[in-house]
């Protein structure tokens, strides 16, 4: 379910120089997984900007946004108390109902934020999540510190080798001979495939499409399934590997 | 006392309790806005250009923004006719008890023929709405709007196959809309429902490729809104027939505007995917419009701009 409601800036501060945390007040009732984004209306833009939801509780929600283009300049730009209309709970999110005892938690650049959630609810369902983290350079890297304190071991990979292993999050699970029985992951859509190539077990991706309504209106962002026409915004943005067709 | 404002219209014998109508293709079959609000506060719903077989439409990415707009190439995604028929419709009459316009598109004039011809079997269609204006396939949609002979020619093999008032939506594509209009009131239109989208073209100038996969697509929303009342006001003048208005309405004063244009009933469209709550938004906003404007009856300004 979701709903169109006013939110209040608690906070707009930087993570990186391109990436940039905001907090926002107000109803949170309608999201009811990690994995969600809401869609956030911009003072003279005809479309809003979908976001994933990073974490949220009763009050709040935070999300982590890159600076990419005139829209997200413009979220940069905004100020605590600034008020902002925004549809929540949209899309399906991450499913944490099943077996996995040692789920992979796997984000690259902005597909990090998502992962946050997700890892407090699988801990807080008994579960040993494990991180890997993926960025490019050792300045774009954000949230380590916040998922160590979760408690859960955590990966990083940068592509030039500046943190943690070199290359893709791939080679992390090589090189560190990772066992885990499930895989949950957002990023890039070539990192996606690797991983999804690299690996055999049950697994869910969040995927990225141009949308138009972001809440299933508009068959903007359709993609097709081995289960059939599916609109990311509404039946994903996470698809399960089973159904996916690259 | 608080006095009453008449918003009720009627298309061709159909009555709506207000003018606002929810355009093709931006509202679905109801679905995803039956969970923001009760659908019934519509005067009536067009649903989702639908054609004789399930459609998955163009390559993404098929949107992109515009200053007051957006551009889409979606393609006419549809699950065909036979499970618009079997499983849309009876939810669609399940959520909305109102008329239903149903939107039909095609690429021959046998598919248009045939898909009318099963819609004129379902008593919850109230009015046939006829795309030939869709920009986004090729040899098909478009390419029947864009001539006064071939538009005549669909309205003729629809009328002959279903007894419900047929509109046909027409493209702004055009050189000239009043002779396209006219020959499909001549074919025997029972009215026109106009605009849909203006090809148009966004091009990401950091990559120097089109943002749209498919490289054009249909520019709708706000900016298009006094294209859509010149061709309303142009056609309603020509015409004896009802007629649609639709393009870049986003008020109830937008509405007021295309009515005095000339249009009966008023359609709202890329407005539906900005806010969700766009059309109930113009619906409880117009008695209120109505009251600046000294209107008491909607149906007193239909074409009073001469």
């Amino acid at each position: 379910m979701y709903k169109k409601g006013e939110y209040t800036i608690v906070s707009n501060t930087p993570l990186t120089p391109a990436v940039f945390r905001m907090v926002l007040e107000g109803d949170t009732q309608y999201i009811t997984r990690s994995g969600q984004f809401i869609n956030i209306e911009l003072e003279g833009k005809y479309l809003r900007r979908p976001i994933s939801v990073c974490d949220y509780d009763e009050h709040t929600i935070t999300i982590i946004y890159k600076v990419v283009g005139r829209g997200t300049e413009q979220m940069k730009m905004l100020q605590v108390g600034e008020r902002l209309d925004i549809l929540t709970g949209l899309g399906n999110g991450f499913s944490t109902d099943n077996n996995a005892r040692r789920p992979l938690l796997v984000g690259g650049g902005v597909g990090v934020p998502p992962m946050y959630n997700l890892c407090k609810r699988l801990i807080a369902e008994g579960k040993h999540p494990m991180v890997i983290l993926g960025f490019n350079t050792e300045s774009e890297i954000f949230y380590y510190e916040e998922f160590k304190a979760l408690g859960v071991d955590v990966f990083v990979s940068t592509a030039d080798g500046s943190v943690g292993t070199k290359g893709f999050v791939t080679d992390v699970i090589k090189e560190k001979g990772l066992d885990f029985d499930y895989i949950y992951s957002c990023g890039p859509l070539p990192m996606l495939k690797a991983l999804y190539d690299a690996t055999d077990v049950a697994a869910e991706f969040s995927f990225e499409e141009r949308m138009g309504c972001g809440f299933g209106a508009c068959m903007g962002c359709s993609c097709k399934t081995k289960y059939g026409n599916k609109r990311i915004c509404k039946d994903g943005p996470v698809l399960k590997r089973e159904e996916i067709i690259w | 006392m608080v006095k009453h404002y008449d918003t009720s219209v009627e298309l061709c014998g159909v009555k709506l309790d207000n003018p606002i109508i929810p355009a093709s293709g931006t509202f679905g079959f109801g679905r995803e806005f039956a969970d923001f609000y009760d659908l019934d506060c519509l005067g009536a719903i067009s649903f989702k250009g639908t054609t004789r077989d399930a459609r998955f439409g163009n390559p993404t990415p098929r949107i992109a923004e515009c200053e007051a707009g957006m551009i889409n190439s979606v393609g006419l995604q549809n699950p065909g006719i036979d499970k618009v028929i079997s499983e849309e419709l009876p939810h669609l009459r399940s959520i909305f008890h109102k008329p239903i316009v149903a939107n039909i598109s095609g690429f021959s004039l046998e598919e248009y023929e045939e898909c009318c011809a099963k819609i004129d079997k379902e008593e919850q269609v109230e009015i046939i709405e006829v795309n030939v204006s869709c920009p986004n396939v090729h040899n098909g949609g478009m390419s029947f709007g864009t001539q006064p002979e071939s538009a005549a020619e669909v309205t003729r093999r629809v009328k002959s196959v279903t007894t419900k008032p047929v509109f046909i939506k027409l493209s702004p594509n055009v050189t000239d809309i009043v002779s396209i209009a006219r020959a499909c009131e001549d074919a025997g239109a029972d009215g026109i429902c106009l605009i849909n989208t203006l090809l148009g073209m966004r091009i990401d100038t950091m990559r120097r490729r089109p943002v749209i996969a498919n490289k054009m697509g249909g520019f709708s929303g706000d900016a298009i809104f006094p294209v859509a009342v010149r061709m309303v006001y142009q056609v309603a003048n020509a015409c004896h027939i009802p007629v649609m208005g639709c393009g870049g309405v986003s008020s109830a004063d937008n509405v007021i505007e295309m009515m005095m244009a000339g249009a009966t009933a008023v359609q709202v469209g890329a407005a539906n995917l900005k806010n969700p709550y766009a059309a109930k938004d113009i619906i409880e906003a117009l008695p209120r419009e109505m009251q600046r404007l000294g209107i008491e009856r909607l149906t007193d300004i239909i074409g009073i701009v001469k």
